[in-house]
């Protein structure tokens, strides 16, 4: 087992993690970033980010390789695309097992997880996904050109894409699970009056089926319960995001959407541990929230780990 | 035009075919700056390092010249971009469609592009 001892170890490379690893690193605190995707996190997703201050245009894919040089250049240590096993935070040394071989310590941790879309987890989704399931219309919108589609979710997301569909398929059901959409009345309004879009609320998806591609959905009625196939060339799922923190549970505080729970210097519950990003408990989520968050969640912990060195330094003996 | 990737870009039919012929093992990932598509570049950027008895490429779906890639038998049926190959010796030993994460890639890549002993 390879062991290694960091300053610092930031846990998640998106727009919050990157700040936090600039900012400590810049601190002279030696600094270990750790993730088990690719850098970025959700920011790369974002075609167009024009609303990045003292940006006009930038794609989110060259942000986060412009930040990801920024925490490199000032002496960050990246280290991506890991599996980690253990996340061990309660005791003065913190500790990150990763891909089963090497364990990572640190006297201060940051967690910047982020999130990602939710999926439906129903049989079928993972066999039929780029087969006839989608989650972006976008991408995928063309390849259901003259087809009947079903669009999953009743947000705003879901509901403007299922109009945006409209250009490609010749019929889209919204299919969601309440009574009530969560939309903003305009985007409802636009969704509900539209000609080419059906709406089944109260309903659920059990299941995805076909052979080589998806050839129908099993919709389950929740006031009756009654199951039935529902015949469609496509579905796309547009169920919102939740936060990546199944592996700290029982690690720091979660709130009851299992997002972290921090103090107004991006501090849990537990000492020396710091959050940041789209994984804690907050109502905006922009790349300039994340990014202020980490700066805030850098700055207490580099002063965090500051007291903590000078209470252990030794007093010298008056002579 | 290209995708603006640390990818290398493989921008025609011509290219396509030098880089089948010049590596024994090779991952294509054709699709577009999108929300499916930028993640599959990302893990390719991360795994290049590591597998690097594999050549890593991308190629712009909406270029004419990627119909070796759009039209391929292996990607008949596919509904989600990106289209991701995998090739060894020239041939198609795997083909996805949509978004992948690094474990599935991971395994298509330690299961279909092994080193040569």
């Amino acid at each position: 087992m390879h062991n290694e001892h960091f300053d610092a170890i930031v846990l998640g490379a998106g727009p919050a993690g990157l700040t936090a690893a600039i900012y400590l690193s810049r601190a002279r605190i030696k600094t270990l970033v750790l993730n088990q995707g690719t850098v970025g996190g959700q920011m790369i997703l974002t075609h167009e980010v024009a609303n990045y201050p003292g940006v006009e245009h930038v794609s989110g894919y060259a942000l986060a390789n412009i930040m990801k040089k920024q925490a490199k250049e000032f002496g960050a240590v990246l280290k991506t695309v890991r599996t980690i096993d253990d996340i061990a935070l309660l005791a003065d040394k913190k500790t990150v097992s990763v891909n089963g071989d090497t364990v990572y310590t640190a006297d201060v941790v940051i967690l910047t997880p982020g999130g990602r879309s939710r999926t439906l987890g129903v049989p079928g989704e993972n066999r039929f996904k780029g087969h006839g399931i989608s989650y972006c219309a976008t991408c995928d919108g063309e390849f259901f050109t003259g087809k009947e589609i079903v669009v999953v979710g009743g947000g705003n997301s879901a509901l403007e894409e299922a109009v945006s569909l409209t250009k490609y398929a010749t019929k889209v059901t919204i299919v969601h699970q309440f009574n009530h959409f969560q939309g903003f009345q305009h985007a409802i309004d636009e969704a509900l009056n539209h000609p080419k879009i059906e709406v089944m609320t109260e309903t659920v998806v059990n299941e995805f089926y076909g052979d080589e591609r998806l050839e129908g959905v099993m919709l389950r009625n929740l006031k009756t319960n009654e199951v039935k196939p529902f015949a469609t060339d496509g579905v796309f799922v547009f169920i919102g995001y939740q936060a990546n923190t199944e592996g700290l549970n029982g690690v720091v505080e979660l709130n009851k959407w299992n997002e972290i729970v921090v103090d107004a210097n991006m501090q849990t519950n537990v000492e020396g541990v710091f959050a940041a990003g789209d994984a804690i408990a907050k109502r905006f989520r922009q790349i300039t929230t994340a990014v202020g968050d980490a700066t805030t969640a850098a700055l207490a912990a580099s002063a965090w780990l500051h007291e903590r060195k000078r209470e252990r330094k030794p007093a010298f003996a008056n002579s | 035009m290209f995708l603006q990737t640390n990818l290398t870009h493989v921008n025609s039919a011509a290219e396509w075919q030098k880089i089948l012929d010049e590596n024994e093992n090779v991952m294509i990932c054709c699709g577009r700056m999108g929300p499916m598509c930028i993640p599959v570049y990302g893990i390719m950027e991360e795994l290049e390092e590591e597998y690097k008895h594999v050549k890593f490429a991308d190629m712009l779906f909406d270029s004419p010249e990627a119909h070796v890639i759009r039209n391929a038998p292996e990607a008949r049926g596919f509904m989600g971009l990106p289209f991701t190959f995998y090739y060894k010796n020239g041939k198609v030993v795997k083909a996805t469609s949509s978004i992948q994460n690094e474990d599935q890639i991971r395994s298509i890549l330690d299961q279909h592009l092994a080193p040569s002993k």
